[in-house]
């Protein structure tokens, strides 16, 4: 089947703004979008970038905006959204040339939920691992699964809105240590998150839920991180 | 000579391996970590099934057990010192990761769950052991992340999407690298004492492969360009279960959980070629099972691919056959939700790429390219030996899949390569500080970049005759066809001419993109030239390698060869000519004998 893509596209060295290009190309129903994108770059236009690695939704790199909604390239087949397809650079973060943005914002805010496992307590006396039951495990089970693509963060409204709320993947992350049984960090995250540009600019708007390809319930874990800050409990 | 940096150790790449040389030589040594990716975005983190280490959780296990699995898995190429080594530290190397806060899944008890692999068995029974330790079906992932995490929380320097092109040699010492900044295009020199490759493999040689786009043998092109030689490169795995087509993994844990290979009559048929262990023998056996079946027409509809296929009422009455227990004594048996349990990402890939759900319906398979056992020569300190005699250059390091130790010899166990990077990443990373404590800096020469820079250039000012794209996929398309599961001299020699001749045509590539900010197009072209190198060496290895071993298997010579092919293969590039050296295989425990499952 013939499909039309148009890309946006911009090349900071030539163009003073964004336009788009349409390209028609030869496609299968199960082709990836990424396939549409490698072909184009490939056969037709080798200057258009974007990033991608892994090609089948683990790496994280190519989420981009596909007819209005965010998605991974790789993980988006032709069969899915038809044959007039629309792909943009992700919202809200600066873009560098065409689909690829500034990501060092987004990694900042990561970094800033002191993304480790935090524990000072001493290990086993007999070195091997520290306990942990099947249902203490499942409790954060959901928010291990994040891969950092910004799906989320780059749909959300209040995101949009002010580029220093941290935004939903900070908070998918400091939900997968907070509740992570052998955490001792979890009253330093909340901290943070209590502050003016955390959690309390989620207004539960759900697009962040609806963007994750890794289908984490990212509304539901801020919800559960909100109400940690409120009764000061963690369960 | 602007963008000059200097650190005492270098590591470039930030996969597992790399992340955990820069974990542990920055604790003692100024330490940059150089990567064309962002971190998180390394392939370590599409590793699914599990990461072994002889904990013992369920059962008995033992590193002896394990050592020997990974001897037998090898077909004796492996080196028996460095197996051993890796076994050894491997408890520990598991219990770390937990201990850095990685989420591995649980048994009843709390500690770690194991789940039964390819080749894992217990050496006294032969029945399968449970010791790949786990986190779902994403357990590389979890490395990943975790590792990452570990470097933030130690402030460990990143040059993130910075992409290496060069190694600098000064008086045969490493002495940094050159790279380019992706996001300027800038050049950059790194000067270091220490140089530690973690490069990863290059899978994407080959047509269908489950490797990622960044899989295209930078590191080991780059040294071999520069003299160092590559070991063992005619050994590729080949791994059994890829999505039909598009070769994306799926997981060996899916036959660990009690899933089955069934051909196009229906049959299950690992039982003929491996009675005692069947669907979980190793993963050359495995694939070159289904090859056999698909040409001799039992593939499904006559197409090249079979069924994998978990149904639970399929694993069922399999596991009541062969007797299958769980560890307290009752008959092993799953439901549809275990299934959802284990293998989530393998249920969504089904779902999103075939519209098949594995819980009802079964999985369209065929072998994909996986994991590269050859690379670049070391020991297991992760020091680079240049030949037979164990000689060094000074300062240089590579771990990881880049490496071949050689712990893998010809062909990869399942988990093996998690535990490979984590163990030996490590050591690499503390040999690397001890040595850069240790040494004087080199004098950097003015011109450093000047050869990268050539390159790149004359990329930018081909003839234009040649498109990159076109080329690309007529390699992938020799080399998995000519040069893939099974082998013979006539294809392999052609493969060999055509892919000389198309590096010949690779001069003939002109980059449209003039621009120098992500100049993605630049370095794709660049990488395919990494891809015409390694291809180029891969081949002859092959082509010279006259018997049948692990995962290299020929169709002219199908027996194993001892007496004259106990040996590892070296390929050195010699003023422009590649020539083939070997040196011996370390055995101290078990001496080679026929290899059945």
């Amino acid at each position: 089947m013939e499909v039309t893509v148009k890309i946006f596209r911009y090349n900071p060295e030539k163009d003073t703004r964004g336009n788009y290009v349409t390209y028609k190309v030869e496609a299968d129903p199960n082709d990836r979008i990424l396939d549409l994108l490698e072909y184009i770059k490939g056969k037709t236009d080798g200057a258009l970038s974007f990033r991608r690695s892994c090609a089948h939704g683990v790496c994280g790199s190519d989420a981009m905006r596909i007819n209005g909604r965010n998605r991974l390239a790789c993980k988006v087949l032709v069969r899915d959204v038809g044959e007039n397809i629309t792909i943009e650079p992700v919202l809200g973060m600066k873009v560098k040339k065409d689909l690829i943005v500034d990501m060092e914002p987004f990694f900042d805010n990561y970094r800033k939920m002191l993304p480790y496992l935090i524990n000072d307590s001493p290990l086993p006396e007999n070195g091997r691992e520290r306990l942990q039951s099947p249902e203490q495990r499942a409790r954060f089970d959901e928010t291990t699964k994040c891969i950092l693509c910004a799906a989320c963060t780059t749909s959300c409204p209040s995101f949009w809105a002010s580029d220093q709320y941290y935004g939903p993947a900070a908070m998918v992350t400091a939900h997968r240590f907070i509740f992570d049984s052998r955490d001792e960090g979890a009253s330093q995250r909340l901290r943070i998150l209590a502050e003016t540009d955390g959690i309390a600019r989620c207004h539960t708007a759900y697009s962040c839920t609806e963007a994750c390809p890794r289908e984490i319930q990212v509304t539901k874990a801020i919800g559960e991180v909100k109400m940690a800050i409120m009764t000061g409990k963690i369960d | 000579m602007p963008n000059v940096h200097q650190f005492e150790v270098i590591v470039v790449g930030a996969g597992g391996a790399g992340l955990m040389a820069g974990l542990y030589a920055s604790k003692s040594a100024k330490t940059a970590v150089i990567s064309k990716l962002y971190p998180t975005r390394s392939h370590t983190g599409a590793a699914q099934g599990g990461i072994s280490a002889a904990l013992g959780n369920y059962e008995e296990d033992k590193p002896e057990w394990h050592m020997y699995d990974t001897v037998k898995g090898s077909d004796y190429l492996g080196d028996q010192d460095a197996i051993e080594f890796m076994c050894n530290e491997a408890i520990d190397a598991v219990l770390e990761l937990e201990h850095m806060g990685l989420p591995f899944d649980r048994t009843p008890e709390g500690k770690i769950s194991q789940r039964p692999f390819g080749g894992h068995t217990n050496n006294e029974t032969g029945k399968p052991v449970r010791r790949a330790a786990h986190a779902a079906d994403r357990t590389g992932h979890m490395i990943l992340q975790t590792l990452y995490q570990q470097c933030i929380k130690n402030d460990v320097t990143f040059f993130d999407e910075y992409q290496v092109v060069d190694f600098i040699m000064v008086d045969g010492k490493a002495s940094g690298i050159v790279a380019i900044e992706l996001a300027t295009g800038e050049f950059h020199t790194f000067h270091g004492k220490s140089i530690v490759f973690a490069t990863g493999g290059h899978g994407r040689i080959f047509e269908v492969t489950s490797n990622a786009y960044a899989y295209t043998g930078d590191g080991a092109a780059i040294l071999y360009r520069r003299g160092i030689p590559l070991e063992d490169m005619e050994f590729f795995q080949f791994h059994p279960t890829g999505i039909y087509k598009l070769g994306i993994l799926i997981t060996e844990g899916v036959r660990g959980e009690g899933g089955v290979l069934i051909n196009g009559r229906g049959e299950r048929f690992m039982p003929k070629y491996a009675p005692s262990v069947k669907d979980l023998a190793s993963r050359d056996v495995v694939s070159r099972a289904i090859l056999t079946e698909i040409k001799e027409g039992r593939g499904v509809d006559g197409k090249n691919y079979v069924w994998l296929d978990i149904r639970p009422e399929t694993v069922n009455k399999f596991a009541a056959e062969d007797g299958r227990k769980n560890p307290d004594g009752s008959p092993y048996t799953i439901t549809g939700d275990t299934v959802l349990k284990k293998i989530p990402d393998i249920i969504d890939f089904c779902r999103v790429y075939l519209g098949v759900d594995p819980i009802t319906q079964m999985m369209p398979i065929q072998p994909t390219a996986h994991y590269t056992m050859g690379g670049i020569p070391t020991n297991k300190f992760g020091e680079v030996v240049v030949e037979d005699k164990g000689s060094k250059v000074p300062g240089l390091y590579a771990a990881g899949e880049c490496a071949c130790v050689s712990v893998h010899g010809a062909n990869r166990l399942g988990t093996n390569s998690l535990l490979d990077l984590v163990v030996f990443g490590k050591h690499a990373g503390l040999k690397a500080a001890e040595y850069a404590k240790s040494a004087e800096w080199t004098r950097l020469p003015g011109n450093a970049d000047s050869a990268a820079r050539s390159e790149f250039e004359a990329l930018r000012n081909g003839s234009g005759k040649e498109n990159a794209f076109d080329l690309s996929n007529e390699m992938k398309s020799v080399m998995f066809r000519d040069v893939g599961i099974y082998r013979r001299e006539n294809e392999m020699q052609s493969a060999l001419e055509k892919v000389r001749e198309m590096q010949a045509r690779y001069k003939d590539v002109r980059v449209s993109d003039t621009g120098t900010i992500f100049n993605t197009e630049l370095l794709n072209a660049w990488e395919l030239g990494n891809m015409l190198e390694v291809a180029e060496v891969i081949a002859m290895s092959a082509l010279n390698r006259r018997e049948s071993r692990g995962g290299h298997s020929r169709e002219d010579y199908p027996e194993r060869d001892d007496e004259n092919w106990l040996k590892h293969t070296l390929v050195t590039k010699k003023n422009g000519k590649a020539e083939i050296s070997y040196k011996p295989v370390v055995i101290t425990k078990h001496r080679p004998k026929a290899r059945v499952y």
